[in-house]
């Protein structure tokens, strides 16, 4: 399969055509057509992980002396103590079509981070369209709604296995566009298009540093090859300037496409799109292709911003703030969607604060542990609001005591929150736990304190969105009840990854496992990572934090009712209550996108274009239009009225005058032919005659 | 006997055939119009057969009556058919080739 991974995008990509042409026309309106391609792609990628792991496996065993990796053997000491062996990627590429001497190529390159995205990606997707045919029973727009899916899914795919920048651009547009079709998929309400509109421009803006960078890797690199950028990024003579531009312009897609800060408003706003999808996007296709993107070209980042050295780089930088901005604002959130999506951004904030500082590894494990956990948890928001809130996704108003109404549900719940808040031994705890250990032995302590506060606010706001959620009075209107298996069978499936995922990192007594790190961590062109062991006394840190956080939270929303000092604080402390308007209005980012940039680009550059459009343009326009009326005035008058017609008119004339004699000869009389005949032979004899005397 | 007594014979009867094929409006008189010309043909070529001393001419005389005949009969059948539709054989009212 790992020869053939190009199949893996190509069966959803099929699928989607013939959802969309036969799809209405199937029994069950497409979705048994996206259900079977997605069957079969996760099989193939399942196939493709155990041939991967069995192609390490072997070359670890049989040439465990051979060569030594390029990244570490030249450049790094501690790689070429390893004595571990060089499993280079299977790669397949061939020309699209050239241009002097350029080649532009499509192709695969398989690895260790390719199989194991791709088995995230198809199992996620096939689980969310499974739960889809229950959540979106009966949907206008069901069958497109699948199609897009198949769509959204083969282009993550095209992104994950693309050997070249350029195809993971045309992916990663995709995947753009794909999710601004399903973020407003129900576009009938003003608010779900805007946000779809949001969503688009928001990665937009993130995507024009994407192909910049991209461009910028091109001349530095002299190819598209994803191989050979990595390769001239650890070249000793590498354009260290060229690198940090191409990262940095690299880094604001990444910075777009994965709701980083300063770009990540949209992710709240992309939950006006059905819950599945919610998933979709935050677990395995949209967000995660910024940190994929990161994974992938991670020499020319790791040069680009000397992240080797230990200081302050823009990417850590910008991944520490994140995790604590998104962390914070979960707190203020009464959509539980909102809570989650949030969640994500701080969730995302680690894994870029992670390949930041160094800890690719760790970043990649938590990209894997989370994207199970995460779409678990979105998947068990909308059982919740498929039969237990009449599709509403506030907690405060119609939730609240669900546990025993929905008690699938909220064990799955329940997992997810445990996982995602890192508590031992679900899979969470190790990804993070990884995260803090390496960022802290790379010479970023100060990061290791963002993480670990951010481990104390994610705690604390999932359990305060758990409380809200499943304890308590039920404050709603419905008749809550457990959601129809095909949305609990997903849960399940989601709930054992998200218990077991964290078996492949689990490097602690009494086994010493570390076989993510073996299958997935690339042995040629990478740079020379730290790759600490399991620190025992800062997972019992962060372990005690996340507890804390647990505790604080859990003492708060349990026993408010029953000390007055701590209910309606915000309303009552000035001091929360200032910081509670400053989160409720999301830092006033929202504000300042759109009432500062946007209305100053409305107020004087529309201005300006409209001013240009009205004289400049207009006049131009009209001036064109005033003279072509005239020309087309003369043309109709003299030249079609008189001569063309004039000359059409005289032929027909001509003809029927002529007719009109004519049919006097044609009298049917067979008589008067011959006389015709007779008359013409003597005219005849009667010229020869003449002519020959 | 000199050859331009035939010839005038000829000439004589050839005219009368057109005159009755211009003229007569039986169909049956048009017919035996046409054979008149026919035979003024013949007889001319007789009289330059005999006249150079040639035998052609005369074996195509033996060859036109012959023809004459068949087309005579296909003549008189065209008639008769005309006649089997129409209920006349008067040419003026066979007047259906004007299409």
């Amino acid at each position: 399969m790992l020869n053939y991974g190009w199949i893996i995008p190509a069966i959803p990509a099929v699928s989607f055509l013939l959802i969309l042409f036969f799809g209405k026309r199937m029994p069950k309106k497409g979705a048994e057509i996206g259900i079977v391609a997605l069957s079969a792609s996760f099989i193939l990628a399942c196939v493709a992980v155990y041939q991967w792991i069995d192609r390490v496996e072997s070359a670890t065993g049989g040439h465990a002396s051979g060569l030594r990796a390029l990244g570490r053997g030249v450049f790094g000491a501690e790689g070429a103590g390893h004595g571990e062996a060089v499993v280079t990627p299977v790669i397949h590429h061939f020309t699209w079509w050239q241009n002097g001497g350029i080649e532009f190529g499509v192709g695969i390159r398989m690895d260790g981070l390719a199989v194991m995205m791709l088995f995230v990606v198809t199992l996620i997707s096939l689980l969310v369209h499974i739960y889809s045919t229950a959540y979106l029973e009966n949907d206008i727009r069901y069958t497109h709604y699948f199609a897009m899916l198949s769509l959204f899914t083969a282009a993550m795919l095209t992104l994950v296995v693309a050997d070249n920048t350029l195809q993971l651009l045309l992916g990663w547009e995709g995947v753009g566009l794909c999710s601004f079709a399903l973020i407003g998929h129900w576009w009938e309400e003003g608010a779900n298009s805007r946000a779809a509109l949001k969503a688009f421009l928001t990665t937009r803006t993130g995507d024009i540093g994407l192909m910049i960078g991209i461009i910028i890797l091109f001349f530095a690199v002299g190819s598209f090859d994803i191989g050979r950028s990595n390769l001239y990024a650890l070249t000793p003579n590498a354009d260290h300037g060229m690198l940090l531009a191409a990262s940095a312009c690299l880094f604001i897609g990444i910075i777009g496409k994965s709701g980083q800060f300063p770009l990540h408003t949209w992710l709240p706003d992309a939950m006006a799109g059905p819950t599945p999808v919610s998933a979709l996007i935050h677990a395995a296709t949209m967000v995660v292709a910024g940190v994929y993107l990161g994974a992938r070209l991670y020499p020319v980042f790791f040069n680009g911003f000397s992240i080797g050295h230990g200081g302050v780089n823009f990417m850590v930088l910008i991944g520490g703030i994140t995790i604590i901005i998104g962390a914070l604002l979960a707190f203020v959130q009464d959509d539980i969607k909102k809570v989650l999506a949030y969640s994500t951004i701080s969730q995302l904030g680690y894994m870029v604060m992670a390949l930041g500082s160094g800890a690719w590894v760790a970043a990649v494990f938590h990209l894997f542990t989370h994207a199970f956990f995460k779409a678990l948890l979105f998947l068990g928001a909308g059982s919740v609001s498929h039969s237990g809130s009449h599709h509403s996704f506030d907690m405060k108003k119609d939730m609240g005591g669900l546990r025993k109404y929905m008690p699938i549900t909220f064990w799955t719940f329940m997992i997810g929150t445990l996982a995602l808040a890192g508590i031992f031994p679900f899979a969470g705890f190790w990804s993070k736990d990884e995260i803090l250990v390496t960022a802290g032995r790379s010479g970023y302590d100060i990061f290791l304190v963002v993480g670990l506060v951010g481990a104390f606010l994610t705690a604390a706001y999932m359990t305060r969105c758990v409380y809200l959620t499943f304890f308590g009075e039920y404050r709603g209107h419905g008749h809550p009840e457990e959601s129809p298996r095909v949305i609990t069978g997903p849960l399940i499936v989601l709930s054992v990854f998200s218990i077991g995922a964290g078996v492949l990192a689990w490097s602690a007594w009494p086994f010493h496992l570390e076989k993510f790190k073996e299958w997935v961590e690339p042995r040629v062109s990478f740079p020379v990572v730290v790759h600490p062991g399991f620190d025992y006394s800062k997972a019992a840190i962060s372990l005690a934090v996340a507890t804390l956080g647990i505790g604080i939270a859990a003492f708060f929303w349990f026993k408010r009712e029953e000390i007055g000092a701590l209910k309606g604080l915000t309303q009552r402390n000035k001091v929360a209550h200032a910081g509670y308007t400053f989160l409720v209005n999301k830092y006033y980012l929202d504000a300042l996108y759109e009432n500062v940039i946007i209305a100053s680009i409305k107020g004087g550059i529309a201005n300006a274009a409209y001013w240009v459009n009205q004289h400049v343009i207009d006049g131009v326009v009209n001036g064109a239009g005033r003279g072509a009326k005239i020309a087309g005035k003369f043309t109709y008058e003299k030249l079609d009225q008189r001569g063309v017609d004039g000359v059409v008119n005289g032929v027909a004339e001509i003809t029927g005058e002529s007719g009109g004699l004519l049919r006097y000869l044609q009298s049917g009389r067979v008589q008067r032919y011959a006389l015709l005949l007779f008359g013409a032979v003597g005219l005849l004899s009667l010229f020869l005659l003449l002519a020959n005397s | 006997m000199a050859l331009n007594n035939f010839l005038i014979l000829s000439a004589f009867l050839f005219c009368t055939g057109i005159y009755g094929v211009l003229a007569r409006k039986n169909a049956v008189l048009v017919l035996m119009s046409i054979e008149l010309m026919l035979n003024a043909v013949n007889i001319n070529l007789v009289a330059y057969s005999a006249f150079h001393k040639a035998v052609a001419g005369q074996v195509f005389a033996l060859f036109l009556i012959t023809i004459a005949a068949a087309e005579v009969g296909i003549g008189l059948a065209i008639v008769l058919l005309i006649y089997r539709n129409s209920h006349t054989v008067d040419l003026d009212d066979a007047d259906q080739l004007k299409g």
